[in-house]
């Protein structure tokens, strides 16, 4: 959900406070909340990540994580001869691309459309309904879609008045069609909400660029072209390089609150896998071994992003 | 003028997609149930009825769930706005001692965490696991809500903090009467994401209050009654019922409707906290 824009780093004379007696009682109240807060993420941020150490034992719970023996990497090993954790990450991936190039493109095509509609109101209108499915639960975005696209649900009957279809379709009962329910699931959330940073960053685009633009004699896709998308490029790629750590992470509830048996072979995410071993079975290394290699590629995806922004020269994460 | 007539189209469109679905919902949700099995039912119902509402306020589960998800929204949005703002207030302290580090402390939580099953057996050590506060008390701080805060306090011009501690304010004074009061923007903004987060969530209440009734969600309900009507389909539902004439589909719409409505109702009026909040979340170190 990390949505900002990166100003750039304002250079301000910081005062230097030297670490002295005199200096901690002057910040002593401060100081006093800054020990509870760590103390508070220490232990719900931080202890967890010691829980990594199953993954590299035959956990037991009774005999916890100093004493459960240790295996090395056989756990991972186990991990992948499983075809269907190869599956699984296959999913994921797949998933997190095409919902996050789909869900972009039609965030950005929603604001610069918003953008040149010249009433007034009707924009507010528009964007004031766009916003409506970000603030719905994927429980009831999910328990919509399945009735739009039930037997009598409203797909299958455009799609029979208009002689696409000669009866109806059960749309979640093939395996085809999942990842593209999916990705139209996103777009349908979030395409308002996701607008709102490029709205206001087209707003940011100083007008005598469109005004030079008319007087050139540029139409309205031409200002589109010239002006506005080189306008909020920079926003683009900073979101593009927030999200694309989190491509990995964009795969649990809507599959697994849509997923069927039907379609398994293609719905089943990473984070779903980990659930299914992890607490359904009981297995936790496995799932402890899982949810690691998803954090590990989740880093590797965030560095590789930034570098590839800094090498082009555009703004980058850090 | 090819270009507007495109445009007014692309928005019309645009506007009956967003809208239809909730829309079709709740003329399902006013309609009688096996009558709404035959179809057809599209913005106005065929058959009108409040049975389905009354079949969801007479659901002990969905009630509960009700009032369960209330106080979590209310008494998570508290916490987390007080934690996260404290928060932000020390390190947004330009004297501050340990700025840099408590900071990145946090900056750190955003990208690594310890996964599902290190994390679920950590609440069930610290005995989260079938209570109350395991809504509440493992998500209050959040890095990205910190930031969002941090940023709008840096806009704060220092001469007032050191004005008030030449008359003599300590830091608790400064953050409760001179910070916060400036703030009320950017808390209404952190305010909401954190609420609709708390009102929406589902997955906490399967996954460690799976086993205690007392403590199930709105939203949880509402997802077993969606499993209910995809495993089970209607048909057979429908004859079970004492009412004869609600369906599983038909309660879960009614259901929908009063889950949705709350946050229907109040957010258009936020817009503007939101929209700001969104632009001046500047997300970095």
């Amino acid at each position: 959900m990390a949505l900002g824009v990166v100003r750039k780093k304002e250079k301000i004379k910081e005062p230097k406070v030297k670490l002295t007696w005199k200096e901690v009682k002057r910040q002593k109240v401060l100081l006093f909340w800054a020990a509870i807060i760590v103390v508070y993420g220490i232990i719900f941020y931080y202890l967890p990540l010691g829980g990594w150490a199953m993954a590299f034992q035959n956990y037991r719970p009774k005999d916890g994580l100093f004493h459960s023996q240790f295996v090395g990497l056989a756990k991972f090993q186990q991990l992948f001869a499983d075809d269907t954790f190869i599956r699984v990450i296959r999913n994921t991936l797949a998933m997190g691309v095409i919902n996050l190039v789909v869900t972009f493109v039609m965030a950005i095509v929603f604001a610069i459309l918003l953008n040149e509609v010249k009433s007034k109101g009707g924009k507010k209108v528009v964007q004031t309904i766009s916003y409506l499915p970000h603030f719905l639960s994927w429980i009831i975005v999910t328990g919509i879609l399945h009735d739009a696209l039930s037997g009598t649900g409203i797909v299958n009957e455009l799609l029979l008045k208009l002689g696409i279809l000669s009866q109806p379709l059960n749309f979640f009962a093939y395996p085809k069609y999942f990842w593209a329910i999916v990705a139209f699931a996103n777009v349908w959330k979030e395409t308002g909400w996701n607008a709102i940073i490029y709205l206001s960053a087209i707003t940011a685009i100083d007008p005598s660029l469109y005004e030079a633009a008319n007087i050139d004699g540029a139409g309205r896709w031409a200002r589109i072209k010239y002006v506005t998308l080189p306008g909020i490029k920079p926003t683009i790629m900073i979101l593009l390089l927030m999200n694309v750590g989190n491509v990995l992470n964009a795969g649990f509830e809507i599959q697994y609150l849509l997923g069927n048996g039907l379609v398994q072979s293609v719905s089943q995410t990473i984070d779903i896998y980990v659930l299914k071993w992890g607490i359904s079975q009981n297995d936790f290394a496995i799932g402890t071994a899982a949810g690691i290699f998803k954090s590990l590629v989740s880093i590797v995806l965030i560095v590789i992003a930034n570098q590839i922004a800094k090498h082009n020269g555009e703004e980058r994460l850090f | 003028m090819a270009f507007t007539i495109f445009n007014t189209i692309f928005m019309i469109l645009f506007v009956v997609i967003t809208l239809y679905p909730v829309l079709n919902t709740l003329a399902i949700s006013f309609n009688d149930g096996t009558d709404a099995l035959r179809g057809g039912i599209y913005l106005w119902p065929r058959k009108w009825t409040l049975k389905n509402y009354i079949t969801v306020l007479q659901k002990d589960n969905l009630i509960t769930g009700a009032i369960v998800s209330v106080a979590r929204t209310v008494i998570g949005t508290i916490l987390s706005l007080v934690a996260n703002a404290i928060l932000a207030f020390i390190v947004s302290r330009k004297r501050f001692l340990f700025k840099k580090q408590l900071s990145l402390f946090w900056v750190i939580t955003m990208y690594v965490n310890g996964g599902m099953i290190p994390t679920f057996l950590l609440y069930k050590n610290l005995h989260l696991t079938n209570s109350f506060w395991v809504y509440v008390v493992p998500g209050m701080i959040s890095a990205f809500n910190m930031l969002v805060i941090r940023t709008y306090m840096n806009g704060i011009p220092d001469s007032l903090e050191e004005s008030a501690q030449l008359d003599g304010a300590g830091y608790t004074t400064i953050f409760v009467k001179i910070i916060s009061p400036l703030c009320k923007p950017v808390y209404a903004t952190v305010a909401l994401f954190v609420a609709v987060g708390q009102w929406n969530s589902w997955f906490d209440a399967m996954l460690y209050n799976r086993m205690s009734d007392k403590l199930t969600t709105l939203q949880y309900e509402l997802m077993k009654l969606l499993s209910s009507v995809t495993n089970q389909g209607n048909s057979a539902e429908a004859m079970k019922n004492a009412l004869g004439t609600v369906t599983p589909t038909s309660v879960r719409a009614a259901a929908t409707i009063l889950t949705m409505l709350p946050i229907v109702c109040l957010y258009p009026f936020l817009q503007r906290y939101f929209v700001t909040g969104l632009t001046i979340g500047g997300v970095k170190e």
